[in-house]
């Protein structure tokens, strides 16, 4: 083999350490065979990322190795901790918005739902979100776990080496996107979902872009159960990987589809509805089998479910044109408006025009909302969601102020995380990519 | 924001029923709110000449009032339910207060009973919360000798409910005892907010830093805890960082 500088040994107190490069597991055999303490010689411990293509993002795995078995698995995380919450206390309540979409960047919606909808709570204006925001909301929510459980199957196919399932997974989220782009202006990062509804009602032709993505989606889903559901390699690699069981589950808070994997049908959207949730129609998944194989089906099956939800919710807004998407309460709501001008969106003239010459006291009220922000009633509100992962929920703390005092996000992908050491140890040091792919922890959530 | 101790208003605006008719609006009795914070004048400005007149204003800040029997709904069954099993086991007075806002139930346990509590709310059939949502700490600097508070969300997938425990521990001793042995999640959830806020879970099997790095001085989510930040220069204007712009109170 061909010198590599990179790679190599050298000798610590703590015992020989290896840099590989891959293709080197020779040397390394070679390298530990020779060591004269034959118990350690046994024993090889393996950090794998914070940057390594198959760890799904920027997660830290310290592997224990007894030849291919996994004997301890511990994570290490915080590589991508932004300090998110902490800035959030720093702005306004609308403002605040514009961070937490941030966190889990795989599931914007619902960060900006949970955070809203905790806000909309404390300002005890949940019953006079209007029909259509809400509506909206479901739709965007709906969608926006299609986007997600497509990049979890995707870049799980990647890490097990399923190429074409990943171009596959793309290729749709893409649509998804193109949707978010046409509704909210954005791919990712929206900041759509505000306290007290929605930041701009439904663009023109946004009905009939989602009733043909909808239409596409159905012969375009089926691909997937065909490539994947019963191709023997697919199998081979995911069945009885990452088994967890139900006290397991409950025991390490993991909700969302691993949970749902054990058979036990707990969906939020059924059991705690938000956003009129409980006026949809759709079915629970669950699979019985507690492993990485019925996770995939499950996350199969739930975005023919959000389908379903999706064109439910189309179905309503056709009967909803001109309804408001803001509550009427105009210290609450959101004083500015865009329009779509000669050199793309930005500030409505009419608006413009109205505050700088037509009214004084709308100029003053646009100046207040949009610089000081309303108030908050002090106290806390919790108001989870079913994410694509899991119970999403955030912790937001008033003071009373024009700032939230404290706001903390429950993120699934942080719970469900903990699960690494019981689902992967034990087992062979490839299967532990299977079983953190279908836990599909997204960084960005577990940092925050 | 009312000052705790001024008299409640006889009459209110037409229409309205009178606000001791309402029993959302008694105000509390004396002693049972307490404050957790002042804020000063009106437009959040200091260091500069105040021009507006409302430089004088102080506003007590407080958190909702605790609420009193009956709470209504399920609230109460849980309620009884966890205040007879501490009994049978000999633990009294765990509860300290229950506060009951926009329909969410928050019981304020004593830090020494804590693991007792969690432990009947999740073995106790008639409460079975099986299921801990997470921790998350708050820091009050104004609440004296109760700065930092732990929260713990529970959720009972038996009977489809959710409450809230918070433990309130000062500054200087902030050590209250860890839930890891009763619900395994916490782990994760008690290392953060150690992290976070320095808060001192006694019995973790391993309390180190979680998101910040090993060696990193300060706890970062408190509230003296400087959020950082350059001044942005352009062309020529410069904007300070965010916790140095003026801000409103």
């Amino acid at each position: 083999m061909a010198h590599d500088i990179y790679a190599g040994t050298s000798e610590t107190s703590e015992g020989r350490v290896f840099t590989v490069s891959g293709q080197d597991w020779d040397q390394i055999a070679a390298g530990l065979a020779d060591d004269p303490d034959s118990e350690r010689a046994e024993r090889v411990v393996v950090n794998m990322g914070p940057q390594h293509p198959s760890t799904h993002g920027v997660l830290r795995l310290i592997l224990e190795l007894e030849g291919e078995t996994v004997t301890e698995a511990r994570c290490g995380i915080g590589y991508l901790h932004t300090g998110i919450e902490k800035n959030m206390e720093y702005r306004s309540w609308v403002q605040g918005v514009t961070f937490c979409t941030r966190m889990d960047y795989l599931a914007p919606l619902f960060n900006e739902a949970t955070y809203v909808l905790g806000v909309e709570r404390l300002l005890d204006i949940e019953d006079e979100i209007p029909e259509k925001a809400q509506v909206m909301r479901v739709l965007l929510l709906e969608l926006n776990r299609i986007s997600s459980h497509l990049v979890a199957i995707a870049t799980g196919g990647m890490e097990i080496g399923a190429l074409t399932v990943m171009t596959m997974g793309f290729r749709e989220r893409e649509l998804v996107l193109d949707l978010f782009e046409l509704i909210t202006g954005l791919r990712m990062n929206h900041a759509f979902i505000r306290p007290g509804g929605v930041a701009q009602d439904l663009p023109v032709g946004a009905l009939e872009e989602i009733r043909s993505f909808i239409a596409l989606m159905k012969k375009r889903l089926p691909e997937y159960a065909a490539l994947c559901n019963a191709n023997p390699i697919f199998k081979a690699r995911l069945e009885g990987v990452g088994h967890l069981d139900l006290e397991g589950c409950l025991a390490l808070g993991i909700t969302g589809p691993v949970l749902r994997s054990t058979g036990y049908p707990w969906d939020l959207r059924k059991t705690e509805p938000v956003c009129g949730y409980e006026d949809y129609e759709f079915d629970v998944q669950t699979w019985d089998t507690a492993d990485a194989y019925g996770r995939f089906r499950i996350r199969l099956n739930e975005m023919w479910e959000s389908l379903r939800i999706v064109e439910q919710a189309a179905d309503r807004l056709a009967g909803l044109e001109g309804a408001p998407v803001m509550v009427a309460d105009k210290k609450i709501a959101w004083p500015s408006q865009l329009a779509i001008g000669s050199d793309g969106m930005g500030n409505s003239l009419d608006h413009i025009r109205h505050i700088m010459g037509e009214s004084m006291e709308a100029l003053i009220h646009h100046f207040k909302l949009v610089t000081e922000g309303f108030r908050v009633p002090a106290g806390q509100a919790y108001v989870p969601l079913e994410g694509p992962r899991g119970e999403l929920g955030a912790h937001v703390v008033s003071d009373g102020g024009t700032r939230p005092a404290r706001v903390h996000f429950r993120d699934p992908s942080f719970a469900n995380l903990q699960a690494t050491s019981v689902m992967s140890e034990g087992g062979m040091v490839a299967d532990i990519i299977v079983a953190i792919a279908s836990l599909d922890p997204v960084m960005g959530g577990v940092d925050r | 924001m009312s000052d705790p101790e001024s008299t409640p208003e006889k009459t209110a605006g037409p229409g309205q029923p009178a606000v001791e008719q309402s029993p959302e609006n008694l105000p509390a009795p004396p002693g049972e709110v307490h404050q957790v914070g002042e804020r000063h004048g009106m437009f959040g400005a200091s260091g500069t000449p105040d021009t507006s007149g409302y430089g004088g204003l102080r506003q007590a800040v407080t958190l909702p009032a605790p609420a009193r029997r009956p709470y209504g709904g399920w609230h109460d069954e849980v309620a009884d339910a966890l205040e007879e099993r501490l009994r049978a086991g000999g633990v009294e007075n765990a509860v300290e207060s229950v506060v009951l806002h926009r329909g969410e139930i928050t019981f304020h346990v004593r830090r020494e009973d804590l693991l007792a509590v969690v432990r009947v709310l999740r073995d106790d059939p008639a409460l079975r919360f099986e299921l801990l949502s997470g921790v998350s700490g708050v820091h009050y600097p104004g609440d004296t000798a109760r700065e930092l508070h732990a929260v713990y969300h529970l959720l009972s997938m038996t009977h489809n409910r959710r409450i809230r425990l918070e433990v309130a521990v000062p500054d200087a001793d902030p050590h209250l005892p860890s839930v890891v042995a009763v619900y395994p999640t916490a782990d994760w959830h008690e290392r953060e907010t150690y992290d976070m806020f320095g808060l001192v879970f006694d019995g973790h099997p391993g309390l180190a830093r979680i998101l910040m790095p090993d060696d990193w001085p300060g706890h970062p989510q408190r509230k003296d805890y400087p959020l950082g930040g350059i001044p942005v220069e352009y062309k020529g204007g410069s904007v300070p960082p965010p916790d140095q712009r003026r801000s409103y109170n």
